[in-house]
């Protein structure tokens, strides 16, 4: 090692000893805690090494319940928001008045708590002995009966749960698509008018592979951050999401640990990881997509 | 196909309250000929750009009406006009290929007109061979020089064979060289297709190269129009004198008094029009060195071109330093302190001082 390289390494040293500190070694003690058995925290011992923690969190209902509450929510909420944002960008980026007041109310969600957030979609939501809530309100008002949106039917929470995520992680996305809009050359819409392009086709042929990196960014961590889901739920359906069955699978690893049945560092190593590999799977499978649909332009 | 615009105006609203409103084409009136090569000159914020915007129907005109051929063409949308245009920055679409540029407004027909791709890629083709970019076609605009970028939006324009097309600063991308290959190439293009083409340019050079006629603008208002050659030897006031040619002409203050050309106390030719205090503007190739010739200058430096020279001499009365352009056969007393010089009289042309227009001087100047 010469002079010059002992020198990089010093400069990279704070960055390398915090990022080893506090991310590469808790990552490489979670995988080593996944597969040791009966690990406990206070004694720092175990029964032995095996694939048990994985099979067990595999087998737990309350994880299934999880993994299927969570694909639900990636399922539905990312499509429906990056679509809903592609819109809102579009209208707000072909209409003049009013432009910016509409940019800061799409924003709001964005700079709002989430528990605060939450209590706002309790009011609209839960039914309470006084009141049905605003939504069971227009749903009376429409002819249907009221439905428990906070305490009912699993297909009811699941789309309050949905409705909220969707609402709560739109703005950026209209932020980066506005942004990515705006900034496409106004010559190429001059050159397709000339040409006699119609509205359809300038939409798909010019606008959406122009800004095609900036919404496959968002789907990437729109994607992430879906999986990675929690506080939206507890900011609904409140800390005890198992009896809930609305409970995540950031949820359960959070459980495992400090919940009330919790104190199972084993098991919850081994859902994390398990989500570290979901996650890590689907995010491939949309780096390869990507490859023929998103162009990056030099 | 025939261009005739008619009493064109487009005026931009004023931003806000104390700002005017902005008059960027006043009143045009003038017919572009079928098949013809057409410059739209001026500086820089004159309109000319606007212009083009009208006649390609991206903008709407305030007042006024455009022709193409007999057919009223003024409300109907861009894609009716049977325009291709050519940017500045020529907006090929970065994604696709150059076949798939070329053929984009192809893929655009409708109904009757509609293609089959195999005729889609044989027209591109033809064009493309046309521009001499067929060896190009599946490339990228990135991966392709300036030049070749410029063919590309060329061949784009051409593809759907428009009625007229129209090219906004074409070559202002280019590096020098590449801009007298890329003028030649469009004079080339033009005159096979036979397509009326209107190209934009703020520079007097490029325009008087190639065009068939040149349109001089300022200031949303046209000063002249007509053959390169005849709006330099005839122009028609002090701005368009100074905006053709390079190096520009030479103006001085002067006076007409009893039939006589006056710069300073020099007496440089005769003037057969009324006195009055005029400019008096001499192209650098009007000077001739005379050793006892009227016009008295002091001389500057010498820069020598090869064919020419070129002397620059100044005189209290000039409005910037004098440059001539002499032959290299004559030899130059480059110790002494002064210079003189006689003039060809078709070489100087006299405008107004009040309205700066030019002075029709009869006989002497033709």
């Amino acid at each position: 090692m010469d002079k010059q390289s002992n020198k990089a390494w010093l400069y990279l040293m704070p960055a390398i000893l915090f990022l080893g500190v506090f991310m590469v070694y808790p990552l490489i003690d979670v995988f080593i805690y996944s597969l040791e058995e009966g690990y406990n925290s206070a004694s720092q011992t175990s029964f032995g090494v095996g694939a048990y923690n994985f099979s067990y969190v595999l087998h737990d209902p309350y994880f299934l319940q999880a993994v299927k509450n969570t694909f639900i929510l990636v399922i539905i909420t990312v499509p429906v928001s990056t679509g809903l944002a592609l819109l809102i960008s579009v209208g707000l980026a072909s209409i003049k008045p009013l432009r910016e007041l509409y940019q800061t109310v799409f924003f709001l969600p964005y700079v709002t708590n989430t528990l605060a957030v939450g209590l706002v979609f309790m009011i609209l939501f839960k039914k309470t002995p006084y009141t049905d809530g605003l939504i069971n309100l227009i749903i009376n008002f429409f002819g249907g009966s009221s439905i428990d949106f906070i305490d009912g039917p699993y297909w009811a929470k699941m789309l309050v749960l949905c409705v909220y995520t969707v609402w709560v992680v739109m703005p950026f996305k209209i932020l980066i698509l506005t942004s990515a809009l705006a900034s496409v050359n106004q010559d190429y819409y001059n050159a397709a008018r000339v040409d006699g392009t119609s509205k359809l086709r300038i939409f798909t042929k010019i606008t959406l592979p122009m800004i095609s990196p900036m919404l496959f960014y968002l789907i990437i961590t729109g994607f992430i951050g879906a999986f990675k889901a929690y506080s939206d739920a507890v900011a609904l359906f409140g800390t005890n999401l198992n009896a809930a069955e609305m409970n995540t699978i950031v949820g359960y690893v959070y459980d495992m640990l400090y919940g009330t049945g919790g104190g199972y560092p084993s098991y919850a190593s081994s859902a994390a990881i398990i989500l570290f590999a979901i996650v890590l799977t689907i995010t491939c499978i949309n780096l390869i997509v990507s490859k023929k649909h998103v162009h990056y332009s030099r | 196909m025939k261009v005739y615009l008619e009493n064109l105006t487009k005026k931009f609203p004023s931003r806000d309250k104390k700002s005017k409103e902005v008059i960027a084409v006043n009143d045009f009136t003038f017919e572009i000929p079928d098949g013809k090569l057409i410059g739209l000159l001026g500086p820089s914020g004159c309109g000319k750009s606007t212009a083009l915007n009208l006649i390609c129907g991206l903008q709407k005109p305030t007042s006024g009406k455009i022709y193409f051929g007999d057919d009223d063409v003024t409300d109907l949308a861009p894609e009716k006009r049977g325009v291709g245009l050519v940017f500045q920055n020529y907006a090929l679409y970065p994604h696709l290929t150059v076949r798939q540029n070329i053929i984009f407004p192809l893929e655009n027909l409708k109904g009757k007109d509609k293609l089959s791709k195999a005729q889609m890629n044989e027209k591109a083709l033809e064009i493309a061979k046309l521009v001499q970019i067929d060896q190009l076609m599946d490339r990228k605009p990135s991966e392709l020089s300036g030049g070749q970028q410029q063919r590309v939006a060329i061949a784009r324009a051409l593809v759907k064979m428009p009625r007229v097309l129209l090219l906004d600063e074409p070559l202002s991308n280019l590096d020098a060289r590449l801009r007298l290959q890329t003028r030649e190439e469009i004079k080339r293009i033009q005159q096979k297709t036979g397509i009326t083409t209107v190209f934009v340019t703020h520079d007097q050079e490029e325009a008087m190269s190639i065009s068939d006629m040149i349109v001089v603008m300022k200031d949303g208002v046209l000063q002249q129009i007509g053959k390169p050659q005849d709006v330099y030897d005839d122009p028609i006031n002090l701005f368009v004198a100074k905006f053709l040619g390079t190096p520009p002409i030479n103006v001085f203050d002067g006076e007409v008094r009893g039939g006589k050309l006056y710069v300073g106390n020099d007496c440089i030719m005769d003037a057969d029009t009324y006195d009055r205090k005029v400019y008096v503007g001499i192209r650098p190739e009007g000077f001739v060195l005379d050793a006892n010739g009227p016009l008295h200058c002091k001389l500057g430096r010498v820069e020598v071109m090869g064919r020419d020279i070129s002397v620059v001499s100044e005189n209290e009365h000039a409005h910037a330093v004098v440059r001539s352009i002499i032959s290299a056969e004559n030899k130059l007393d480059l110790a002494s302190d002064e210079v003189r010089f006689s003039v060809k009289p078709f070489k100087v042309d006299v405008f107004d001082k009040e309205t700066e227009m030019r002075i029709h001087l009869g006989g002497a100047n033709g």
